[in-house]
């Protein structure tokens, strides 16, 4: 490879200049963090495609079924990837995202608030979460699995003390009735494109219920939000400064301060990215619901990092990409709907989350074996 | 007011009751490359944190350009012009080469609260950059990790270049390439200082550092030997100073002692 380009490079000819131009796409391509997720993701449409190509799977219900699940795994996924490449973890994810659900649902049912403010307040209350958790990993220089995990517990247990103190249960019904009219909670609980969805209905193209309405009925929210946040993350990365600071934040953390990257508050501000992450997915969950749980979200954290793992992402930071974990999240979400339309039980749905993960890890660790080999 | 790019008079650095460095002087012109040289312990990485305004001086003054100054934060050192390339480069090796060049101080384009990272305009500047070394970077957005440790080295010399560095302290550029690597950057090192640029090549190899050198400073245990022009001294002058001529002398008596016994 270096010999032949090298005898390129000599000759300044402009046809030999295009060529190497083509050449050097093809790698750029292959050593994209995210080609193992998408090539995943393809894998894993195919095999449905043939066991279960003629069930319900891929009609527009069960569409919208999988990519929904794969949405919510994915809002978190991506901002859990994003912390990944600027050198950091969270486990707190899945306990934000109970946390999240009864800041919601306290003020509004128990306190008299209106949804919108309830819904500000549970914000508020992740940035605060994840400024907490920045600064206690920048500050004490701990590593972020430990302080994370410390904040699991302390979130989970919070969430759950706070809500018996409060409401003598568990579990915080009867949110639905005040969706309706609220000016923010339409953002987490509407579906969008209906019109598509009627006018699909009207010309017998996807299913109808028994009374002509589409069964299904439009995009939910998690899925804009899902591809949404996919779009900005990796234009963040790929485009800007602040991308260019995650990076090196993640990939040497003194090498990058000798320069001039204000690494401490790159991470304090992916940490608040993952808690508020959490808060969209448990805002979208709870309206959804119509009741927030202290048990909500409980795993979700390994679930995110997992899909992130897939996505490309390196345990070490400073690599990896958030549209790979999204790709992550579409696999796992596929197949964890997907699996209800094959003949497989779904007991086998968790073997084959941690075997793909594996298989995932050994071959990102090939990968950044590539990447870094010295001539 | 006086021809020197820079001065530092009789610096001095303490800690606690350690006596760091006692008195060292150096002082650069344009286009010059001292050498500084010192076995381990000697004071080198005390005295290089200082130049680069890690540690502020306890006794002795900066003076850059004819002006006193004081040097309270590395980036006080870096705004006047003193920058310094440590052992570890600060080089992200997952990153690509324009990544790395323009780390921390990427060029922008766009309307406010919508710019962007110049990438095109990066690679473009990283990659002539590179060229003017003479490294074909056949691709800029080839990882770091990819390059040989002289090509790294030549990357962070040149980016300090780049962002307006007058003067260059390099730590140790040579200690881990081979023999053709080293020989490159120590290339490239004249070459800068022959754009106008003063080098303060901190090293303990004299071999490395002989040809290079105009000027040479030894370090021992905290002080300085005096600095001596290439034209009044030797090479050999030079390395039994460094490790103290007498260890030497008795090491070459020692050996040729055990040599005698083993033969007998």
């Amino acid at each position: 490879m270096s010999t032949k380009s090298k005898s390129i490079e000599t000759k300044t000819d402009f046809n030999q200049d295009e060529r190497l131009k083509k050449v050097s796409k093809l790698k750029l391509l292959l050593n994209r963090p995210e080609l193992g997720a998408l090539g995943g993701a393809i894998l894993v449409f195919i095999f449905f495609g043939i066991v279960a190509g003629d069930t319900g799977m891929f009609s527009a219900y069960g569409v919208l079924n999988f990519l929904d699940v794969s949405a919510n795994l994915g809002i978190i996924a991506i901002a859990a990837a994003m912390l990944m490449i600027g050198g950091e973890f969270d486990l707190s994810i899945g306990s934000m995202i109970g946390f999240a659900g009864i800041c919601i649902a306290i003020p509004a049912i128990y306190w008299g608030w209106p949804l919108w403010m309830s819904i500000i307040f549970a914000f508020s209350m992740a940035v605060l979460v994840g400024y907490f958790n920045g600064i206690l990993v920048v500050r004490t220089g701990l590593p972020s699995f430990i302080v994370t995990l410390a904040m699991l517990f302390i979130l989970r247990g919070a969430t759950l003390a706070i809500t018996r103190l409060i409401t003598g249960r568990t579990q915080v019904p009867g949110l639905r009735v005040l969706i309706e009219d609220d000016p923010l909670a339409w953002m987490f609980a509407t579906d969008t494109f209906k019109w598509v969805f009627t006018w699909l209905g009207s010309m017998n193209l996807i299913a109808l219920r028994t009374d002509g309405t589409p069964l299904a009925t439009g995009i939910p929210p998690s899925v804009i939000w899902f591809i949404g946040l996919a779009i900005i993350t990796t234009w963040i990365l790929m485009k800007t400064r602040y991308g260019n600071w995650i990076f090196a934040s993640g990939g040497d953390k003194n090498g990058a301060n000798n320069v001039g990257v204000p690494v401490g508050r790159v991470k304090i501000s992916l940490f608040i990215g993952t808690a508020v992450a959490a808060t969209i997915f448990a805002t979208i969950q709870v309206l959804d619901a119509g009741s927030a749980d202290t048990m909500r979200g409980t795993l979700k954290e390994l679930e995110a990092i997992a899909a992130a793992v897939v996505g490309g992402c390196l345990l070490t930071g400073g690599y990896g990409s958030a549209i790979g974990a999204a790709f992550g999240a579409l696999i796992f979400g596929t197949v964890s709907m997907g699996i209800f339309y094959t003949d497989v039980d779904t007991d086998w749905f968790k073997v084959f989350l941690g075997a793909m993960m594996l298989i995932a890890v050994i071959f990102n660790n090939y990968i950044r074996r590539k990447v870094t080999e010295s001539k | 007011m006086s021809d020197y790019l820079v001065q530092f008079n009789n610096i001095s650095k303490f800690f606690g009751k350690v006596i760091a460095l006692k008195d060292v002087t150096m002082k650069l012109k344009k286009g010059e490359i001292m050498c500084l040289l010192g076995d381990n312990g000697a004071g080198k990485s005390t005295l290089i944190k200082t130049l680069a305004g890690v540690h502020r001086p306890d006794e002795g003054e900066i003076i850059v350009e004819g002006k006193k100054t004081i040097f309270d934060s590395p980036k006080d050192a870096l705004d006047m012009g003193i920058a310094t390339v440590y052992q570890d480069l600060a080089l992200v090796s997952l990153m690509s080469v324009t990544r790395n060049f323009f780390m921390g101080r990427e060029p922008m384009k766009g309307p406010p609260f919508f710019k962007t990272f110049d990438i095109e305009k990066a690679n473009k500047i990283a990659a002539e950059r590179m060229g003017q070394i003479g490294i074909d970077v056949r691709d800029p957005s080839q990882a770091v990790g990819t390059m040989s440790g002289g090509e790294r080295q030549c990357l962070a010399i040149s980016r300090a270049i780049y962002f307006g560095a007058k003067v260059l302290v390099l730590d140790e550029p040579t200690s881990a390439l081979g023999v053709h690597q080293a020989s490159v950057v120590l290339k490239y090192i004249v070459k800068a200082a022959s754009q106008g640029l003063a080098v303060i090549l901190i090293t303990h190899n004299v071999h490395h550092a002989y040809p290079v050198g105009n000027s040479f400073t030894v370090l021992n245990r905290g002080k300085s030997l005096g600095t001596y022009e290439k034209k009044n001294i030797t090479r050999e002058k030079l390395l039994s100073m460094m490790a103290g001529g007498e260890e030497l002398d008795k090491l070459e008596v020692e050996l040729q002692e055990m040599n005698r016994s083993s033969t007998n």
